[in-house]
């Protein structure tokens, strides 16, 4: 029989697809089954958040950060706090420190504990999906009880923390991390060693430690190539330097190595939750410093000065120096930064944030080349990809 | 950190000679001005130097500044892995003026570039695939420059009748306001409050006419 040629075939992947994470279109470049040429199309999502930004004071701009990344929140509103505080010089109390750093972790377990079992949902494991969201819902609770909303926190500001932990708060939290190890074993005992699972996942693109620097991954993805690189270890921010714990690193670089390093960092985040509640001081949560942070409604009732700091505060806002800072924390996804500059008023000049999700997805042409379809699902899904803060 | 930093801007403009303008370093973060001309020349050696070693391309980003000649700055933050530092490298451009694209030297530059196009339309030269990338597709203008208006100038919806998507000029219900809040009756503004009538203290009251 003579050889026929066929002509590669163009497909379109998304934007209405279950497993694309949102709305990515992926204009696909198909030679059979195997993928010569993927091009992402993003942009669906695009809500001009920078410009937003621009327009608004500096407290206004919080609540932009929990709707990039939205099952990250609060490790968001961490950056660009911190950017501000750079820029104003302004210290954060200790007890606001260790407050930053336990939400931050229960960010991070709550985002991976979103990421691996949707994971295992694309390459075909229901299960997992259902068994972890409870813990979910049970870490949006605390989310609830420190700030008033599930999601979208907006409970770091500058200078510390909204609000103090409520009381209660921390012994719940401790009662729950006494359980939680249990959720994890169940899960990796469903997914670690499934013959499936693995089948999906071993040896699917990996990636090598020097195109992964090149191409400018971070978190997981990088650190499942081999490279031990966490910004809470290397340029520790608040007080993760106090804190005990392991940066879990891969070898291969593969799509399982990426599941692996994200089991292994909830457990580590685990540590430091728990290390943050046995050590929590005392004091204030958040600057004394009454022409940044709000006065309580106890003084306010007492003394004009704070009445007239509270009404300043929430019009026309605070006023940062000149300057410009490009700050970045290791959020659950990779390295998420705001680079903020400031002309001197109560608005930033511009304030560019910077997506771990992005230069991830701008791989993908270079990740996906060569495999098959059912592939480039799994190769998505080990990126961590949510929309809100690639499109912004 | 301040003092490491230092020293390397020292290392950086002792080496690259006229491929940097200046370098400064403040609030502890390194930044070096680089002519556009000379960009991939600086990039490449802040990526390969062995005092350097800024192997990953954190970020492009443009910013915007109308009032100056050349309007925009094209800004890139590198990191360095081995060395632990970070470096921020800016480039002024004018309107109508290209830079050359880094994604010979960093592939992740292409989508970064790409966004910045589209943003602020600064052309990067040598770019393989200059498209847009977050706007609508068939959009106009570059939204992100400070003299594109907050609300746009079309708005979208699906028409019933027609069927399909419809494109029609922005209609706001309510006036689109922005409040000025610069007082200037109050001590908040940081670092030296201006009050009016100020300026005329510097004026010495001999160089007054009539």
């Amino acid at each position: 029989m003579a050889e026929v040629q066929i002509k590669p075939m163009t497909m379109n992947f998304g934007p209405q697809h279950p497993a694309a994470h949102g709305v990515l279109r992926m204009v696909m470049e198909m030679d059979g089954e195997v993928v010569r040429r993927v091009d992402p199309h993003i942009g669906l999502l695009h809500r001009g958040t920078e410009k937003l930004i621009e327009y608004k004071t500096y407290t206004q701009a919080i609540p932009y950060f929990d709707r990039l990344d939205y099952v990250s929140p609060m490790c968001q509103e961490h950056a660009f706090v911190l950017g501000v505080e750079k820029l104003l010089g302004l210290e954060v109390p200790l007890r606001g420190q260790y407050i930053r750093v336990l939400f931050d972790e229960i960010t991070r377990i709550l985002n991976h504990l979103l990421n691996i079992p949707a994971y295992a949902m694309d390459v075909g494991a229901v299960t997992p999906f259902l068994w972890v969201f409870e813990q979910r819902e049970l870490l949006m609770e605390f989310y609830e009880r420190v700030s008033g909303a599930r999601l979208h926190a907006a409970y770091y500001r500058p200078g510390g923390v909204h609000q103090d932990l409520p009381a209660g708060l921390l012994e719940d939290i401790w009662d729950w991390s006494e359980q939680f190890p249990g959720i994890v074993d169940n899960m990796e005992t469903l997914l670690t060693d499934n013959r499936i699972f693995k089948q999906r996942l071993v040896d699917v693109c990996p990636v090598s430690a020097e195109d992964a620097i090149a191409w400018g991954f971070t978190g997981p993805v990088l650190r499942a190539s081999g490279v031990p690189w966490d910004l809470r270890k290397a340029q520790p921010y608040m007080v993760y330097d106090r804190m005990d714990f392991d940066i879990p690193v891969g070898k291969n670089g593969d799509c399982y190595d990426r599941y692996l390093v994200r089991v292994a960092e909830m457990r580590e985040s685990l540590k430091i939750v728990r290390q943050c509640i046995k050590e929590m001081p005392g004091g204030p949560a958040s600057s004394t410093d009454h022409k940044v942070t709000p006065p309580s409604r106890g003084e306010m009732k007492q003394s004009m000065e704070s009445l007239i700091h509270h009404f300043k505060l929430y019009t026309e806002g605070f006023h940062v120096p000149a300057g410009e800072t490009y700050t970045a924390v290791e959020a659950p996804k990779g390295e998420f930064g705001v680079y903020l500059v400031s002309d001197g008023t109560n608005k930033p000049h511009r304030c560019k944030i910077r997506a771990p999700g992005f230069p991830h997805l701008a791989a993908m042409d270079f990740l996906c080349k060569g495999y098959m379809l059912a592939d480039s699902v799994a190769i998505l899904g080990s990126l961590d990809i949510v929309f809100g803060e690639i499109d912004r | 950190m301040t003092d490491a930093y230092r020293e390397l801007s020292d290392h950086i403009s002792a080496s690259l000679g006229d491929a940097v303008l200046r370098t400064e370093v403040a609030l502890g973060e390194l930044m070096v001005h680089v002519p556009a001309a000379r960009l991939e020349r600086a990039l490449g050696f802040l990526r390969d130097d062995p005092k350097c070693l800024f192997k990953m391309l954190v970020d492009v980003c443009g910013v915007d500044y109308p009032e100056r000649a050349a309007r925009f700055d094209v800004v890139y933050n590198l990191l360095s892995l081995k060395h632990n530092t970070r470096a921020r490298v800016k480039v002024a451009v004018g309107e109508d003026e290209a830079v050359p694209s880094a994604v010979g030297i960093y592939p992740a530059a292409a989508w970064f570039e790409r966004e910045a196009y589209d943003l602020y339309g600064i052309f990067f030269e040598g770019n393989p695939d200059l498209r847009r990338i977050l706007t609508d597709y068939g959009f106009e203008g570059h939204p992100f420059r400070k003299d594109f208006p907050l609300t746009g100038y079309v708005e979208v919806r699906y028409d019933e009748a027609q069927k399909r998507v419809v494109y029609e000029p922005v209609k706001l219900v309510q006036e689109f306001r922005s409040f000025d809040f610069l007082s200037p009756w109050e001590g908040m503004l940081q670092p030296r409050p201006v009050l009016p009538g100020d300026e005329k203290a510097t004026e010495s009251p001999a160089g007054k006419t009539n």
